[in-house]
């Protein structure tokens, strides 16, 4: 009687976890999701116009057919990087003067890297007509984004010697993120205008 | 030199710990994984990126598919898949989307993540118009879904 009880055949046991083992890996995605993040601006009121001066602004069209213009000239989607890395560098973050041709620096106060350090003013505008494509329209946000990561990266590793993508210290993280904000400004699509 | 053993022990593998085995495997998928929950009626081919971040917390996260209906009884023309399906007009996306935040507790909703998959081959204009609904809901933090790649020319 007692051998009767303590041996519960486990032989389909495997079968049994095999089943829903295969029913986990049919139903189931292994990709993680990624992408890139970006705030949108807060419903606009009518009355509040920003005046942002010339200096400052970098302007990115990218019309219908794909083609980009920055300020004044077409240029490739590769260039871009550069170019924006160009326009918002800030090479010594304690001095306030720029060349003309480089946006100014506004005084703001950042943690762990004082009280008042100098921050770039310039601004990316970047306007699409209705019928850019999507795809383009992301490597251009991408290609933003390695620019201002690359700017994120040096300065991380001149200022605290590990690189960003490296930086575990969320106060560190924050420091560098306030110096090398991600400045990038879409118009209201009521300007835009055209199909 | 010895090694022969002794006929009987060496007949049988022993079984036993395969389900074991078999478990933790399975275990691993179930923690790994997440459950496909929408059906996708469009279709939804997300462009390359290379500074991409990773969407933490799905229980965060909306979605929005934005493409070509995959069934061609639908045509070719641009739809978009909110949960599990298509919406009739753009206004759907607010409203949709104030549902959402006010569902929520007060300190989740300013990490609540809309994310677009969108096709690649979509043009900005619905883009557009979806991020401008999403802002009249003040569904500010939105993702552009992309697949990572490095080899990026």
């Amino acid at each position: 009687m007692s051998k009767k009880i303590t041996e519960i055949s486990a032989g389909s046991m495997a079968d049994i976890a095999f089943l829903l083992l295969i029913f986990f890996l049919v139903t189931t995605t292994m990709d993680v999701d990624v992408g890139i993040t970006r705030i949108l601006p807060p419903p606009l009121q009518d009355s509040i116009k920003i005046i942002v001066e010339r200096r400052n602004l970098m302007n990115i069209w990218i019309n219908k057919s794909d083609r980009i213009q920055v300020n004044e000239n077409e240029v490739q989607v590769e260039d871009i990087r550069q170019l924006v890395a160009e326009f918002l560098a800030n090479d010594d973050f304690r001095i306030e003067e720029t060349p003309p041709s480089m946006p100014e620096k506004k005084p703001k106060a950042i943690p762990l890297l004082g009280q008042q350090v100098y921050v770039s003013k310039g601004i990316i505008s970047l306007k699409n007509d209705r019928g850019t494509s999507y795809e383009m329209y992301v490597r251009v946000q991408n290609e933003l984004a390695a620019a201002i990561n690359k700017l994120r990266e040096d300065f991380s590793e001149k200022q605290f010697g590990i690189r960003y993508s490296q930086l575990s210290d969320e106060a560190k993280l924050k420091a560098v993120q306030k110096q090398f904000p991600m400045a990038i400004s879409e118009a209201e699509p009521a300007i835009i205008g055209g199909n | 030199m010895k090694l022969k053993k002794s006929a009987k022990g060496n007949s049988e593998i022993s079984t036993a710990s395969l389900p074991d085995i078999i478990f933790m495997l399975l275990f691993f998928f179930m923690v790994t994984t997440t459950m496909r929950d929408t059906k996708l009626l469009v279709k939804v081919i997300p462009p390359d990126a290379t500074e991409v971040q990773r969407l933490e917390k799905k229980s965060l996260v909306e979605y929005i598919y934005i493409g070509p209906p995959v069934n061609k009884k639908y045509g070719d023309e641009t739809r978009i898949q909110i949960n599990d399906q298509f919406i009739s007009g753009l206004h759907e996306i607010s409203e949709w989307a104030t549902t959402i935040i006010i569902n929520r507790p007060e300190d989740e909703r300013k990490f609540l993540t809309t994310s677009l998959k969108v096709h690649k081959d979509t043009k900005m204009g619905i883009v557009t118009d979806i991020k401008q609904e999403l802002r009249k809901a003040n569904a500010l933090k939105i993702n552009y879904s992309t697949r990572k790649n490095l080899a990026n020319k």
